[in-house]
């Protein structure tokens, strides 16, 4: 970051990593139902003409959000994205306010990224984790919410092992409060930073193809991401053992396909799921090795994907089941991309929560 | 509505209902007639009921007999008092949700006159001790007559027997015994209880749940789970139960009684089992005859209940079940939980519903308003049908001469909001609350006293 | 008038030689892309221009739905340079003071000028403009909107009353 020359970036900045997405192609990625008012200059673009983009009061999940408000999320991570990269990282835009971290279930790789992003932001950080649920304690969730509401924090920053907690939450506390994953429920900042990293890599998404591949019962990214991926108009598959298919799939809006070698060829995003080698013993699958010759990605099958086809894992990955290391460290994977969007998104987040006027200042919400 | 003089003395002296439709399914009759009661006993039901006081049935309302109090029961429904075969009252163990005197007063409240109470109590009731000492202290309380239920094994612990043949022979003389919401998984073990439990005329009631399927079960499984990204209880996992059941009682002779059915598949199950003989009696309840399972939708755990309210299309079949008399009875299975536990996420809060206070307005609401459902037919399963599930005394019992006056006065057409915090029980998990709901006890009489005089609960004869 | 402007600028800066425009998101940007063309055209040089969004360094966050943001990308290192900020009006100031906060994070300039098209009054922080284009006194409620032909299809300068 210090090697980066003393001047604001634009988002090409960082092409070392991403191949360039040049202003002028930016336009382009917003959907047709925002009126492209504003013409390509050689050296801005206004990649948002929120006209009448629904204020945000609460990131709970995807589904809350409609197609307007996921792209001015993401046209606004892409002007903070060169705040990251560039010398003196911060802005003093939430200079005062005050962001709590719950993290009822460790992750610390999220809590990281919000951190990170909240710090950018010149927010303060407070960091509150409590393994498991707090009633083992003695206190049930209502009261931690409310000691939260006591100690007069701005927005809440919530990861739980237990889908619903932060919509609960939100019934018991009156300032924002972010989903950080919840359970198998929903994990929205993931989703709309992959959604942004394939926007950066593919341009407009609409038609393009998603092969979501793995253990989509328990996980929470792909409920989020196959949410996410239809609101801007993606395709969505789903390959994976019949055992991981969560109950009437096929309602999510996705189709389902019965072997990852013949939705490679046509796949624009291969999306990896993390598997959890305990899952085998609860006869999910036989075996890690007969799930990595069905449905793992490796370097054969990335052999078969188009040139521009990216593979992506929300992480961490487990090596030689889902991806082989050859897949994760190749050009096509933008697996560690994605980390770095993920704080520009968090940021893109906590801004459109809390620089907007407190809820009960907007009429009738 | 007219009451000329108040009782000079509780559970005696003479009573006149008039005026009212009378609904009794033990007899069959649906007709206006008056109801003639003293000291506790209906002395007499009919055009002329008031006769055996003397009185000429034109001389209604004002009379100048200070000892005869007369109820104006017009546009009123008269029936025998409910019975629920499935409560908990949380006494003894669990009193920070319930105990037998705020059970009992939402029993009064909702129209009943007795109460089943649930084997899960702390201690368990797997001993003649605990089993009197409950059917004892709802003796004390007075607003309903509580009747203990067993439970199958030893501190509910799947293995080994309790002593059903002490629990029969005790003062509270237990003949129906449930491990509640813990399913007897062992096959072996509930072929020898159902086996034993014959011997003495008794009943055996299994939840209905493989465990297997259900590890970690958050609510019905489908397309709400799906997206909820809550575990689901998948249908099958009660219908592998039942069928279970169902064939090991029939095999042996035994009854079986199954608990708050609620997948159409189940229905189905219990329905051919009856056709065959099998000695089945089956209940449901108010929340899986209204509630579905897109209510969990905002996680309130509230709408976190044990069987999982299902989708639409079992609804409609519990409903249809209900109708045809596949299933014999309303149960409620109030469950009451303190208000923390209910406050916490939806994984960890508890299973549950109130219901005692409601039941009878959601079976009229959705069946009866609807005309789906006679209203002989829906108090049937208030009264004969959960009389025929085990022995409950009188209740139920046809409405004639000598028989106890256990009865409860409803207005059909009463509109009314559910405030959960409104209700007689100790908890607030209802998940009515907020609901308009139609029709709603008025009185309700136990042995002739009023346990609930114009919507008023009595005070518990004894407060502990 | 922007050709005086330009003027003034050469003037003032005895050449092109270490400007560097910079216009504030959004109407200021075609206004210092306009005005570097003209320099460029006068001096025969190349005028580097560069667009600075402010929102992020405003004051009055939580007071109105946040803004949508805009590019900033200055194309040059900004240390040692002069740094015309340029912007269509200046009322209370408060747009210019977060412009200084933004273009400090991005260096350190030898100085900063700033030019605006329109000033109609109105201050609320010490700040005054080196170069004017029309002084335009308002009333503290009228709106004034200057339009350009780049995102707005003409150019002019626009009062509102607001109606009470």
């Amino acid at each position: 970051m210090t090697q980066q020359p003393r001047h604001a970036s634009s988002p090409a900045a960082d092409a070392a990593t991403t191949p360039a997405t040049t202003p002028a192609t930016t336009p382009a990625t917003t959907p047709a139902t925002t009126p492209a008012t504003t013409p390509a200059t050689s050296t801005a673009t206004s990649t948002a003409t929120a006209t009448r983009v629904a204020p945000l009061h609460h990131l709970l999940g995807i589904d809350d959000l409609d197609a307007a408000q996921v792209v001015h999320i993401l046209d606004t991570a892409e002007q903070l994205l060169p705040i990251a990269t560039r010398e003196r990282n911060t802005v003093p835009t939430l200079r005062g306010k005050v962001v709590c971290n719950l993290f009822l279930e460790d992750s610390t790789r999220t809590r990281i990224s919000f951190d990170l992003a909240a710090k950018r932001l010149s927010a303060e950080v407070l960091n509150f984790s409590a393994k498991g649920s707090s009633v083992s304690k003695g206190e049930s969730f209502k009261d931690t919410a409310l000691t939260l509401d006591a100690m007069g924090v701005d927005c809440v920053v919530v990861r739980s092992g237990s889908s619903g907690a932060p919509r609960q939450l939100a019934r018991y506390l009156d300032v924002p409060i972010m989903n950080a994953g919840d359970g198998w429920h929903q994990h929205p900042t993931q989703a709309l930073l992959d959604v942004f990293t394939m926007r950066r890599h593919l341009g407009d998404l609409a038609g393009r193809r998603v092969v979501i591949v793995g253990d989509l019962l328990h996980s929470r990214v792909a409920r989020s991401e196959v949410q996410a991926l239809n609101l801007v108009g993606a395709q969505v598959s789903v390959v994976a053992p019949p055992t991981l298919l969560p109950p009437e799939v096929e309602r999510w809006g996705v189709e389902v396909v019965p072997s990852l070698d013949d939705a490679l060829p046509d796949a624009d995003v291969v999306y990896l799921l993390r598997v959890q080698r305990e899952r085998m013993h609860r006869a999910f699958f036989p075996s890690t090795r007969e799930y990595q010759r069905l449905w793992g990605m490796d370097g054969r099958r990335l052999r078969q994907l188009k040139d521009h086809a990216i593979v992506m894992h929300p992480g961490p990955m487990n090596r030689g089941v889902e991806i082989t290391g050859e897949v994760a460290d190749s050009d096509q994977s933008v697996i560690t991309e994605q980390v770095t969007n993920g704080i520009a998104v968090r940021m893109a987040c906590l801004y459109l929560l809390l620089a907007a006027p407190a809820v009960d200042e907007e009429a009738g919400r | 509505m007219t009451t000329t003089h108040p009782p000079a003395r509780t559970g005696a002296g003479r009573l006149l209902l008039i005026g009212g439709r009378v609904l009794d399914p033990a007899s069959g009759v649906d007709d206006h007639l008056d109801v003639a009661i003293e000291d506790g006993t209906i002395v007499a039901v009919g055009t002329d009921a008031a006769g055996v006081f003397g009185r000429s049935a034109a001389d209604d309302g004002a009379s100048d007999d200070p000892d005869i109090e007369v109820v104006d029961c017009t546009g009123h429904w008269i029936a025998p008092g409910f019975i629920d075969v499935h409560t908990h009252l949380r006494e003894p163990g669990g009193e920070a949700a319930e105990d037998i005197a705020t059970g009992s007063a939402a029993g009064a409240a909702g129209g009943y006159t007795a109460l089943c109470a649930m084997a899960n109590t702390s201690p368990v009731c797997d001993s003649a001790a605990i089993a009197e000492l409950v059917w004892r202290r709802g003796r004390e309380v007075a607003l309903v007559d509580v009747f203990p239920v067993g439970s199958i094994t030893k501190g509910l612990e799947g293995r080994e027997l309790t002593e059903i043949g002490q629990l029969n022979a005790c003062a509270a003389e237990v003949d129906f015994f449930s491990d509640d919401g813990i399913p007897l998984a062992d096959t072996l073990v509930m072929r020898r209880a159902l086996q034993y439990a014959k011997a003495f005329g008794a009943v055996i009631c299994n939840h209905s749940e493989d465990p297997d399927l259900t590890a970690g079960a958050q609510m019905n499984e489908g397309a709400v789970s799906s997206v909820l990204g809550l575990a689901g209880w998948p249908h099958e996992a009660e219908e592998v139960m039942i069928a279970r059941d169902l064939i090991l009682a029939g095999g042996i002779g035994a009854r079986l009684h199954v608990p708050h059915v609620t997948t159409a598949g189940a229905v189905e199950l219990i329905r051919l089992a009856k056709e065959r003989g099998v000695r089945v009696t089956a209940e449901a309840t108010p929340h899986h005859l209204l509630l579905t399972d897109d209510l969990v939708a905002d996680y309130d755990a509230v709408m976190k209940v044990n069987p999982p309210v299902r989708t639409a299309s079992d609804v409609e079949a519990l409903r249809e079940a209900l109708i045809d008399g596949t299933l014999d009875a309303v149960a409620t299975d109030h469950a009451p939980h303190a208000p923390e536990y209910k406050d916490q996420e939806w994984e960890h809060a508890p299973c549950g519903m109130l219901g005692l206070e409601t039941a009878f307005a959601v079976v009229h609401t959705a069946l009866v308003a609807t005309g789906r459902m006679t209203p002989l037919q829906a108090i049937a399963r208030f009264t004969t049908g959960p009389a025929s599930v085990r022995n409950v005394g009188q209740h139920g019992a046809a409405l004639v001469a000598g028989a106890d006056a256990n009865l409860v006065v409803l207005d059909p057409e009463a509109r009314w909001t559910v405030d959960a915090h409104a209700l007689h029980s100790r908890a607030r998990n209802s998940p009515f609350d907020g609901r308009e709901l139609t029709g709603r006890p008025v009185h309700t009489l136990l042995r002739g006293r009023f346990t609930l005089r114009e919507g008023v609960v009595a005070d518990a004869a004894v407060v502990a | 008038m922007l050709r005086r402007l330009a003027h003034e600028l050469i003037e003032a800066n005895q050449g092109a030689e270490g400007l560097v425009l910079v216009g504030i998101q959004t109407r200021g940007l075609p206004l210092a892309q306009r005005l570097a063309r003209l320099i460029g055209e006068i001096e025969g040089t190349e005028v580097p221009c560069g667009a600075l969004d402010v929102t992020l360094y405003r004051d009055d966050l939580g007071r109105r739905a946040p803004k949508s943001l805009h590019a900033t990308d200055v194309p040059v290192d900004v240390t040692g340079r002069t740094v015309v900020l340029v912007d269509d009006v200046l009322y209370t100031g408060r747009t210019i003071r977060a412009a200084l906060d933004a273009l400090n994070e991005l260096g350190r300039p030898d100085r900063i000028r700033l030019v605006v098209l329109v000033d109609r009054g109105h201050r609320e922080l010490p700040i005054r403009a080196d170069h004017v284009g029309k002084n335009l006194p308002t009333a503290y409620d009228d709106r004034i909107r200057v339009l350009v032909e780049e995102t707005d299809g003409q150019d002019a300068v626009v009062s509102e009353e607001v109606p009470a």
